[in-house]
């Protein structure tokens, strides 16, 4: 896990992650939902995992059920990390 | 390591140094898994078994672990991942018994039942499903029993265990279906191994099949559940039992 995370560290991994998940990366705005994205519960616990791996942050099913857009993933891991 | 039924990983057998287990894990290995054989104290026993194993050409390790404790999962794992990549087959078989009439069973005898069959299974399977959801394929496969779904009086414990595995069952099998991993329960009757070799004399006219049945013959089941010809079958029980429950 790096030293420090960086906001676009953060936006990298979980971009790449998201387009494995499905999404196109022209789909993947700050804005977009996971709704409108067709990313699931069990893609966002997918997404926890690598997030877990790249960054120690946990995830937890709570955390992810409050989290509607990429946005909202993006600020809680940041903020996590910090 | 690459199998050769040609998936990269391998399978994990709870309490397979004898009896079921044993089974599970032999007939597992002959279809081409590495098998990590799970067991808490009986070391020679696994070593017997992990040898027959290897003496018949192919691959298994005694993996050491009390899976009633919360910390044994993730040990488990990190050894058989290292040792043989990912555990693409989990099969929560290690079971407890600890038998009295509701009314006398002490805390500690429900607690210990619990944990070992069913909050076990709940945290390896935990632990197993969120690699086999990246990877796109595995099977679990829990040992339940026809008694949870049935009545067994004197059983109040182990029939909330193997009834609350059931339940487990079918909700995680619901939850991952779509990424190519099933979540199936075995349900024997009467089999004949060390945990049913205090049952009471005439116990066996009332199975159709009219005699007990044998590690084996769960075996069969369980290898075909983690079987590519069993990919959709998911969130089921397959009940063993000689026609008991029919």
């Amino acid at each position: 896990m790096p030293a420090t995370v960086t906001a676009e560290q953060v936006e990298t991994v979980v971009y790449d992650a998201l387009v494995e998940l499905g999404p196109t990366r022209d789909q993947l705005t700050r804005d977009a939902t996971f709704e409108s994205l067709d990313v699931d519960s069990l893609d966002l616990a997918e997404l926890s995992q690598v997030v877990e791996e790249h960054f120690g942050v946990r995830l937890k099913g709570d955390d992810v059920a409050k989290i509607k857009t990429v946005g909202d993933a993006l600020d809680l891991i940041i903020a996590r990390a910090a | 390591m690459t199998t050769t039924n040609g998936h990269e990983g391998c399978a994990l057998v709870t309490g397979a140094s004898r009896g079921i287990g044993a089974a599970v894990a032999a007939a597992l290995a002959e279809d081409g898994w590495p098998v990590g054989i799970g067991y808490r104290s009986d070391e020679a026993g696994a070593r017997r078994v992990a040898e027959a194993i290897t003496a018949a050409g192919g691959t298994a390790a005694p993996v050491a672990g009390d899976v009633a404790d919360p910390e044994a999962a993730p040990r488990i794992f990190d050894e058989l991942e290292e040792r043989f990549g990912p555990v693409l087959v989990l099969v929560n078989n290690a079971g407890v018994r600890a038998d009295g009439l509701a009314v006398q069973l002490e805390d500690d005898e429900w607690q210990r039942v619990l944990e070992t069959n069913l909050s076990a299974a709940f945290r390896l399977t935990r632990r197993a499903v969120g690699t086999m959801v990246r990877k796109r394929f595995g099977r679990v496969v829990n040992i339940a029993s026809v008694v949870g779904p049935k009545a067994n009086a004197g059983q109040a414990n182990y029939a909330a265990s193997k009834a609350g595995l059931i339940g487990f069952t079918r909700t995680v099998a619901v939850e991952v279906a779509r990424r190519g991993v099933t979540v199936n329960a075995v349900a024997p009757g009467f089999i004949e191994t060390d945990m049913t070799e205090d049952l009471p004399a005439g116990v066996l006219d009332a199975v159709p099949a009219r005699r007990a049945g044998r590690p084996e013959d769960v075996a069969a089941c369980v290898r075909f559940l983690a079987s590519p010809q069993a990919a959709y079958v998911t969130g089921t029980t397959l009940t063993v039992d000689g026609g008991l429950s029919a």
